[in-house]
């Protein structure tokens, strides 16, 4: 199957890999992988006191496809407020992408993963 | 001779409809089905007849690929409850799983890149050890407990450790090869 362009571009040289320590201030992780294929994604946010994204980190095992979504998405919510961040929907991934539709599952992962960072982000303010 | 196709697969085989197979009473069914509608002994027959044989035939073969591996084993059977295993659309595993997997992949990737084929072996060795419980788990959730929603939830997690089995033997192959 080919990729576009855009998922090469974002597959050879992902943007914004790695971890920041999980236990740092605004510091939230969202862990959710694929049973189907067996992808594992991280996405990790870090939330300035203004409530805004400054910063965004992911790791990805999985397809070409999933690194790219990741990769994106780490750059999507930068600058963003949580809220904002959380109207990100799959199916612009998917467009911005060019995904073909059975790797669709892949945007929906970084969608996922992109709630489970925020609702990690407000579990630990209210802690 | 002829094949009801709406019957499940299990009734088809003869087998009790269970997680727990027994491997020489699948297999010893299967070939007795396979030799009972092989599309040879319709040969003769009228095209209508002939197709049917392969139908049943297909249905044969089909059944048997999915009682005899057992991740599609237990899917099967979620299917046959009416729960949905959701293996598209859940993307919800626990943190702690995930995080696991992730550990896992790393050790893989490190272990690949670094070449060490005796690090992989042990990887190798342990995942098979950690399969063999979560199957053991699968037993008890589908045969005793008939605890259907943990079961769907193993079989999410089964199909992370076998995607791991095939990183590992994708590197050993690799290194070796």
């Amino acid at each position: 199957m080919a990729y576009s362009d855009k998922v090469l571009d974002h597959y050879e040289n992902p943007r914004n890999v790695g971890s920041f320590a999980k236990d740092d201030e605004g510091v939230a992780t969202g862990m959710v992988g694929a049973p189907a294929c067996g992808d594992v994604m991280k996405l990790q946010i870090k939330v300035g006191r203004d409530g805004v994204i400054e910063d965004a980190k992911f790791k990805t095992y999985g397809c070409g496809s999933a690194i790219a979504s990741s990769s994106l998405v780490t750059e999507w919510v930068k600058g963003k407020t949580i809220d904002q961040a959380l109207d990100i929907k799959n199916t612009q991934i998917a467009e911005e992408l060019a995904l073909p539709p059975v790797k669709i599952h892949c945007s929906i992962l970084a969608e996922d993963a992109i709630k489970a960072a925020v609702a990690d982000y407000r579990k630990k303010q209210q802690a | 001779m002829s094949i009801d196709l709406t019957q499940d697969y299990f009734s088809l085989f003869e087998l009790p409809r269970a997680y727990a197979v027994d491997d020489r009473a699948l297999e010893a069914a299967w070939h007795r089905l396979q030799s009972q509608v092989h599309p040879d002994r319709y040969a003769h027959l009228p095209d209508a007849d002939k197709r049917r044989s392969m139908q049943w035939a297909t249905r044969v073969n089909e059944g048997f690929r999915t009682l005899q591996k057992p991740l599609a084993r237990a899917q099967y059977l979620l299917v046959l409850a009416g729960v949905d295993a959701g293996v598209e659309t859940n993307t919800a595993m626990s943190a702690e799983f995930l995080m696991e997997q992730m550990e896992w992949r790393e050790a893989v990737e490190e272990a690949r890149a670094a070449g060490e084929v005796g690090e992989l072996e042990k990887l190798h060795t342990r995942l098979l050890q950690h399969a063999r419980e979560v199957r053991a788990a699968l037993e008890r959730q589908l045969d005793i407990d008939h605890d259907y929603a943990q079961a769907a939830d193993t079989v999410r997690r089964l199909m992370f450790i076998e995607k791991l089995q095939h990183e590992i033997d994708d590197a050993l192959l690799a290194l070796e090869g």
